[in-house]
């Protein structure tokens, strides 16, 4: 035993820590088998009833079948252990690839129906006496901007100010109370958000029938104060106490270790933060129609007259579409596919200042 | 430079538990005291209390008065900000400020609190404070990288220069090498000892070794049991503390025989 253990020629003995495996790629083979044999059943049986084939139905029953395969034959083979943590993976892969389903068919969908009117005049010109085909979004491109700019203005301030309170001056039943209310902000409708701007404008200029840009803003950052004290929270309270204490112990006051200390250790964690309620917000459609309203026409003003933003001109090319119903179809696909890409840049852009923010040397 | 601390029958509580109780000490100018003491008998929670440190801690508060050079920490009135101002504070683990660079992070005591400073001034600070601390031949160079990039034992250093750059009268040091090497700590222990020319040093420390070698003084404190306050049991010259104490309980914890 011992002599052929140390003295047989590499070549000939296989690895004994290597035996009672399956080989590296089985898994891999068995999943193209398994597919193979999900195919052959649904081609015969869909034939057999003259149907369409059911692509949906063979995914699922190759997936079934790949589970019990593998788990089958790691049993038999590597043993119950191995045979167990074959099934969980496989189990875990198709979820992740579940989650992906509904991810790549909104993209595909959107990119091939939205390249239809990706072109210069979609992005330079308004809708402004168009009936038919041409025009573009450029009015709700701006009005997007300028009101998604506006409630980030307003809330990260008053957001980020609530989450340093919460974590480095509240004690006791006043920030008990502020969590709790965060909590129940997060969880508000947000065509009620538009309907408080709305009423809260309406009573305020005693107009029944306002609509303007500032009012969009001030119902998006309903949304947006919450989603902001809860990530901006949770960031601060990563930062270690030990950086609060040196501060602190080198006489510095709480109000300066939280400017120059706290913050610039968590700045990157609060701005993708901020980036994700923008992404939450932008695309709002509700609120933005009863405080907002739609319009056809370029407005940069936000405190007056009625606003256009890209969410509402998706809903309204889609909603009112005139006698060239294919036009008003491919504009409302080409604004939605818009509205995708500022969200990629965006989040685009927040990876790159965290990157660039984030302390360095720290791991 | 470095001041006396006079402690006189000094409770500490966190909310209503009492942690220590009668604790009443002075320590000289420009003297190492070392604290000693088994775990949770409130040796570091004491030693937070000569800075205000312990305030950080909700529901932490102090009965009893702290005097430096005569006077009271805990006087109506008194800014905590000025008092640790007057004594820094070194701690268990290192903590550089990873958005600092070493040479930021030994000017952060002027940097944090807005102070203006020409460049040759703070230059010089950086220079002076690193060779206080031991650590300027090694950092020299790379002044401007990162001081998370630092090995434990330099990073405790630039801790320790970070502290002496505000120019502080007394400078605390909770168990300063518990996360550092031999080779680190006998660095640190060497700096203490000349620190001890310019300030007052107080150090609570785990290692009875570390007490003899560096301290004047030490002070034993031990608690009953659980949920009992700590309680300074004896407090000495180290070399009679360590060889003829005169509590049976500081005998056993020094020479490791216990109850």
């Amino acid at each position: 035993m011992t002599m052929t253990t140390t003295k047989a020629p590499a070549t000939a003995m296989p690895n004994a820590l290597t035996s009672g495996k399956l080989p590296k790629y089985s898994p891999l083979w068995l999943l193209a088998g398994a597919f193979a044999l999900s195919i052959a059943i649904f081609a015969v049986v869909d034939a057999a009833g003259g149907e369409a084939f059911n692509w949906a139905g063979m995914a699922v029953l190759a997936v079934v079948l790949f589970c019990v395969l593998i788990w089958l034959i790691s049993r038999l083979v590597e043993g119950g252990r191995k045979a167990t943590d074959r099934l969980v993976t496989a189990l875990v892969s198709s979820a992740f690839a579940i989650a992906l389903v509904p991810l790549i068919s909104v993209t595909y969908t959107v990119i091939v129906k939205g390249v239809a009117r990706f072109d210069l005049s979609f992005f330079t010109e308004s809708m402004r006496n168009v009936v038919g085909a041409g025009g573009g979004a450029l009015h709700a491109i701006v009005g997007t901007l300028l009101i998604t700019g506006m409630a980030t203005l307003i809330s990260v301030p008053i957001g980020l100010l609530t989450a340093i309170y919460l974590v480095e001056y509240g004690r006791g039943r006043l920030a008990r109370g502020v969590t709790f209310f965060v909590d129940v902000m997060t969880g508000i409708p947000s065509i009620v958000a538009g309907l408080f701007a709305f009423a809260l404008f309406a009573l305020l200029f005693d107009d029944p029938g306002i609509r303007f840009g500032f009012g969009g803003a001030v119902a998006l950052s309903v949304l947006m104060i919450p989603v902001v004290v809860r990530s901006s929270e949770e960031m601060l309270k990563l930062v270690p106490n030990e950086l609060r204490e040196a501060a602190l112990a080198l006489g510095v006051p709480k109000y300066l270790t939280v400017l120059k200390v706290v913050l610039p250790t968590s700045i990157a964690g609060i701005i993708t933060g901020v980036m994700i309620s923008i992404a939450r917000v932008i695309g709002e459609t509700a609120p933005l129609l009863i405080i907002a309203g739609f319009t056809a026409s370029m407005n940069y003003n936000l405190f007056a007259e009625r606003m256009m933003t890209l969410p509402v001109f998706v809903y309204n090319q889609y909603a009112s579409q005139g006698t060239d119903a294919q036009a008003y179809l491919d504009r409302a696909w080409t604004g939605a596919l818009t509205l995708i890409l500022i969200v990629a840049l965006l989040n685009i852009i927040a990876r790159l200042v965290a990157k660039f923010l984030a302390p360095k040397g720290l791991r | 430079m470095s001041k006396r601390i006079e402690v006189n029958d000094l409770n500490v509580y966190y909310s209503s538990f009492l942690a220590v109780e009668g604790v009443s000490l002075t320590i000289e100018p420009r003297t190492v005291t070392a604290f000693i003491g088994p775990s949770g008998c409130g040796k570091s929670t004491f030693l937070r209390t000569l800075n205000r440190m312990h305030e950080v801690i909700p529901g932490a508060r102090v009965e009893g008065e702290v005097l430096i050079d005569g006077n009271n920490l805990y006087g109506a009135g008194v800014d905590p900000v000025l008092v640790r101002r007057q004594v820094g504070m070194v701690f268990q683990r290192p903590n550089p400020f990873p958005t600092m660079s070493i040479g930021d992070n030994v000017l952060a005591g002027a940097k944090l609190n807005n102070k203006r400073m020409s460049k040759s001034e703070g230059d010089d600070l950086i220079e002076k404070s690193l060779r206080g601390a031991n650590l300027w031949n090694e950092v020299k160079d790379r002044l401007h990288m990162p001081g998370s990039g630092l090995s434990g034992g330099q990073q405790q250093r630039l801790c320790i220069a970070r502290a002496i750059a505000v120019n502080p009268e007394i400078i605390l040091m909770d168990e300063p090498c518990s996360a550092l090497d031999p080779i680190s700590t006998l660095a640190i222990e060497d700096l203490i000892e000349e620190m001890k020319q310019e300030f007052t040093i107080v150090i609570v420390t785990h290692n009875m070794q570390q007490a003899s070698r560096v301290s004047d003084r030490t002070a034993f404190f031990n608690i009953a049991g659980t949920g009992k306050p700590g309680k300074l049991i004896e407090y000495d010259d180290t070399t009679t503390m360590f060889s003829n104490p005169s509590v049976q309980a500081t005998e056993d914890y020094v020479s490791g025989r216990f109850g």
